[in-house]
């Protein structure tokens, strides 16, 4: 399986998300620069955490508007698979790849530790590794993750089995709506979460939760 | 031409910060808080003489970066 990872200035994570997709596909992906108006031919794209253009304006809203964006939109409208990690999510609500937006937490402090994660929806290109209802225990690490959406493009989230991951019972860290940590677009090829699956890859991250992530896109692509 | 964009939550929109500026306010004694809600000012020189087209620009821009329209509004403000 073939991978890309897209560098923002002021991405962070980019490094782990690297070794993760090296890890699990056992190739190792190509590093996108923002300027590149081009992506290779791939069969997944990740935009990867950090604090790109520092968050001016809103967290993603600049990067969201760079060149590799406009060409990581025309790839996903025809069917790229296109994973956006924290700031990724951000710039994925920012670029209109994914209906609402990323808020500043509830309680307005930065959140740094381990949540547990459902998954709600084991039927897709990014979950199909896991079981239905799975918790799974994976970090987080931001300032704006509250998850916001207007009522009826929730109730379409919802009803369309869009909500990939929540955070399970008790362990919403930002206050976001019905406890949403990830969602896919409509045609299920993009998904966006707040939590970091690529930290917990090796034993010595202390698990391999987030492995099923990227094991299930390998299964996606080979199916 | 100056232009002034002030951008605001749309009604409705949690805002943490806001609540936590009145709750400072509160703090430090001042009565009569109903609520604060927070937004941003950007200041825009443009080379537009005319205030139509300089509008029509502005409200293009706030479109497509200065403002995210799924929480926010903007208001475009002619300075001179």
């Amino acid at each position: 399986m073939r991978s890309a990872v897209v560098l923002f200035p002021g991405s962070n994570r980019d490094h782990d998300m690297v070794k993760a997709l090296h890890s699990v596909t056992g190739v190792k992906p190509t590093v996108v620069w923002h300027q590149d108006a081009s992506l290779p031919d791939v069969d997944l794209i990740v935009l990867p955490g950090g604090f790109s253009y520092g968050d001016y304006l809103r967290c993603g809203a600049i990067a969201a508007r760079s060149p590799a964006m406009l060409d990581v939109a025309r790839k996903a409208k025809a069917g790229v698979r296109v994973l956006g990690v924290c700031n990724g999510f951000q710039i994925l609500t920012e670029a209109g790849l994914l209906p609402g937006a990323l808020m500043r937490n509830a309680h307005l402090r930065f959140v740094c530790k381990e949540v547990k994660l459902e998954v709600t929806n084991n039927t897709t290109d990014f979950t199909r590794a896991y079981a239905r209802g799975e918790v799974i225990r994976c970090p987080v690490a931001h300032h704006d993750g509250n998850y916001f959406a207007d009522p009826e493009t929730l109730g379409r989230l919802e009803g369309e089995g869009r909500v990939a991951f929540r955070y399970a019972e008790g362990t919403n860290p930002n206050g976001s709506i019905n406890d949403i940590a990830g969602i896919l677009n409509e045609a299920g090829n993009v998904l966006g979460m707040m939590p970091h699956p690529e930290n917990l890859i090796e034993a010595l991250h202390g698990g391999l939760d987030g492995r099923g992530l990227f094991e299930s896109v390998v299964q996606a692509v080979a199916a | 031409m100056k232009v002034r964009v002030t951008i605001t939550l749309k009604a409705g929109v949690l805002d943490p910060q806001g609540k936590a500026i009145e709750g400072a306010l509160r703090g430090l004694g001042f009565a009569g808080i109903d609520g604060a809600r927070q937004g941003k000012i950007i200041d825009l020189s443009l080379a537009e003489t005319n205030p139509d087209k300089a509008r029509t620009a502005v409200a293009d821009m706030c479109d497509k970066l200065l403002a995210n329209t799924v929480i926010e509004n903007y208001d475009i403000a002619i300075l001179g």
